[in-house]
């Protein structure tokens, strides 16, 4: 039926032609006003920081501050400096660290038996794995701070890790990695008398590594981002909190330089948008939304 | 009682039923279960269970101070919340944000049809389109605040096109008639790129052919978007519009960021509320913030249920 229908399609008038590369024009000037619309801030704030501020001008001097003449480096070394920024860095990179270890390990051990264990109940922990997909989160964040205060962990890194360590969506990710791999490799190394533990760190592990690196880039995205529950957990420990939180505290001080905040802006985009860019791809089959 | 098995489901074994599991598989299962379902049991489900609870009575303040546990109160909280004029506009303002699902679906979508063809550049407009999706809000919020000063970029092309003239430039977000509908404009631009590639996943699978078919009838794009494009994504779109609800109700961290729910409250969200009541100023009232946590929660879940009716309806008027 596709063959009847294309033929004539090939053999288009010449004045269909010029309707044609009219709408695919017409198409671009769309795309291109949508990429102004999402990358423009970006533009603007790289502009601010490489702006040299000595030379005096405001950020809102238009259109001058959006093409700067004098480029410099300098508000990147004066924001590291002047604002401490290496203590942040390395508060993003330990919280951010602990928790992709902790997701890829807790993920693992649990998907480990829901891919290949028959047992008693396991419809049940099914079920509920599923439900944390669903279930209202309106009140946790006031029982979390509480539970990590009596705990003793509120005000630490660990403590704004433990709480989002353990999710669905890397459950199933795992779990469905580990079902694809062949029963009958299992069955011959069981065979061979490997234990369990010895069977998920030899084989599946190895075997899953692209699912882990998937679970592994989607975690250090959200968590490097993440600002409202390390804000709330770490509002006793101002010195502890991530880069997401400190550039908010810098914009917020009296007496704030617009141009070192565009600098500290564009230290904390930068590891983000680089395994963006390496992992396109993940980011574009849409993995993330059909679990979440 | 042997254990009920749905018929079909599994060959008739000669095997007792008891002996389907292994003792070994089972300790070896929970065993690797087990640091998941403690950590989602500490902070997934006790705090709905126990936040739930906090509702219902008087928590946080002085009794918190006095080292006194939550004192049950029944539904006081609730009658606190309704007649409370900072609540009511909380709830209207989360329920106006709603304005925002059929804006961002609608344009997730298109946006999505204009990438999904095989020109070039379409991976770069994809890719850049994504950014602000893996982009933090704490610098949307520094970005943002750029585009909305007084003397920002927002005035100053609007000013160029003669739409504002220069005298009377305002900051977006200092003015209580635009501040909402700036903060929105973050959302939106934080979440189409992530809606149009859930609508890129839909739009591969409606074949080439119905397309080549309408255009051979002579069918404008226009026609083809609303009578091909849109009634075969509909799952997509229930799915997506599901998604963008709750999260619009749920609004809370662009309100935090932008403008802490001011001026004169008109970015005030629900769950700022909550927040607000709970950890902003010294009373810490954790009773009252977790009533109003319940009764956000119960909204959204009207709202998905309504959701799926909504469309399940028109499903049927059509085809």
């Amino acid at each position: 039926m596709s063959l009847v229908i294309r033929a004539p399609a090939r053999t288009a008038a010449p004045r269909r032609r010029n309707v044609k590369l009219g709408r695919v024009i017409l198409r671009y000037v769309f795309l291109i006003a949508v990429l102004i619309f999402a990358v423009f801030p970006f533009l603007w704030t790289l502009a601010i920081a490489l702006t040299d501020k000595t030379a005096g001008g405001s950020i809102y001097n238009f259109p001058a501050s959006l093409f700067p003449r004098a480029v410099t480096l300098h508000n990147f070394a004066d924001v590291y400096r002047t604002f401490s920024l290496g203590k942040y860095i390395w508060n993003s990179v330990s919280i951010t660290g602990m928790t992709i270890i902790g997701t890829l390990l807790i993920s693992a051990l649990a998907a480990y038996p829901l891919a290949r264990f028959r047992f008693p109940g396991k419809g049940i922990i099914f079920a509920v794995i599923i439900a944390t997909l669903v279930l209202p989160g309106e009140t946790t964040f006031i029982v979390n701070t509480l539970t990590l205060k009596n705990m003793g962990l509120l005000g630490t890194h660990l403590g704004v890790v433990l709480p989002t360590v353990a999710a669905a969506f890397g459950i199933f990710l795992m779990r469905q990695a580990f079902l694809s791999i062949p029963q009958a490799l299992l069955e011959a190394s069981r065979l061979d008398g490997a234990g369990e533990l010895t069977i998920l760190t030899r084989i599946m592990l190895p075997l899953s590594v692209p699912s882990l690196a998937a679970l592994g880039i989607f975690t250090l995205v959200g968590t490097w981002n993440a600002y409202f529950w390390p804000m709330l957990a770490l509002s006793g420990a101002p010195d502890a909190v991530p880069l997401s939180v400190a550039v908010l505290k810098l914009k917020g001080q009296f007496n704030y330089d617009p141009f070192n905040i565009a600098a500290g802006s564009i230290i904390m985009m930068i590891p983000v948008l680089l395994v963006f860019l390496a992992a396109q791809r993940l980011f574009m089959r849409g993995m993330e939304g059909a679990v979440k | 009682m042997a254990r009920s098995q749905p018929p079909g489901t599994q060959p008739p074994t000669a095997s007792a039923p008891r002996s389907r599991y292994s003792l070994r598989d089972t300790l070896l299962s929970y065993a690797f279960l087990a640091p998941a379902l403690i950590l989602l049991t500490l902070f997934t489900f006790y705090p709905l269970a126990y936040g739930s609870y906090l509702g219902f009575t008087e928590y946080g303040g002085a009794r918190f101070a006095q080292g006194l546990g939550p004192r049950w109160t029944g539904l006081e909280n609730f009658r606190t919340l309704a007649a409370d004029p900072l609540f009511l506009t909380a709830l209207g303002n989360s329920v106006k944000y709603l304005v925002i699902v059929p804006v961002l679906q609608l344009a997730s979508l298109s946006v999505a049809v204009l990438v999904n063809k095989n020109l070039p550049g379409m991976a770069f407009f994809r890719a850049a389109y994504y950014i602000p999706v893996v982009t933090s809000i704490s610098l949307a919020a520094v970005m943002w605040d750029w585009v909305y000063n007084k003397e920002g970029t927002l005035n100053w092309a609007l000013g160029v096109v003669r739409i504002i003239p220069e005298g009377s430039f305002f900051g977006w977000l200092n003015n209580e008639q635009t501040a909402f509908w700036a903060v929105m404009l973050v959302t939106f631009w934080r979440g189409f790129g992530y809606y149009m590639v859930l609508y890129l996943a839909g739009l591969q699978g409606i074949p080439a052919e119905l397309e080549e078919a309408a255009v051979l009838d002579g069918a404008s794009s226009w026609k083809r978007f609303w009578s091909i494009t849109v009634p075969l994504m509909k799952p997509t779109i229930l799915l997506c519009s599901l998604l963008s609800t709750i999260a619009a109700l749920r609004v809370l961290e662009e309100v935090l960021v932008l403008t802490n729910g001011g001026p004169l409250n008109s970015t005030y969200t629900a769950l700022m509320y909550v927040y607000s009541k709970a950890f902003q100023g010294f009373n810490f009232d954790y009773g009252l913030a977790s009533a109003a946590g319940l009764v956000v929660a119960v909204v959204a879940l009207l709202l998905s249920v309504a959701n799926f009716r909504l469309f399940r309806e028109s499903d049927g008027g059509e085809s």
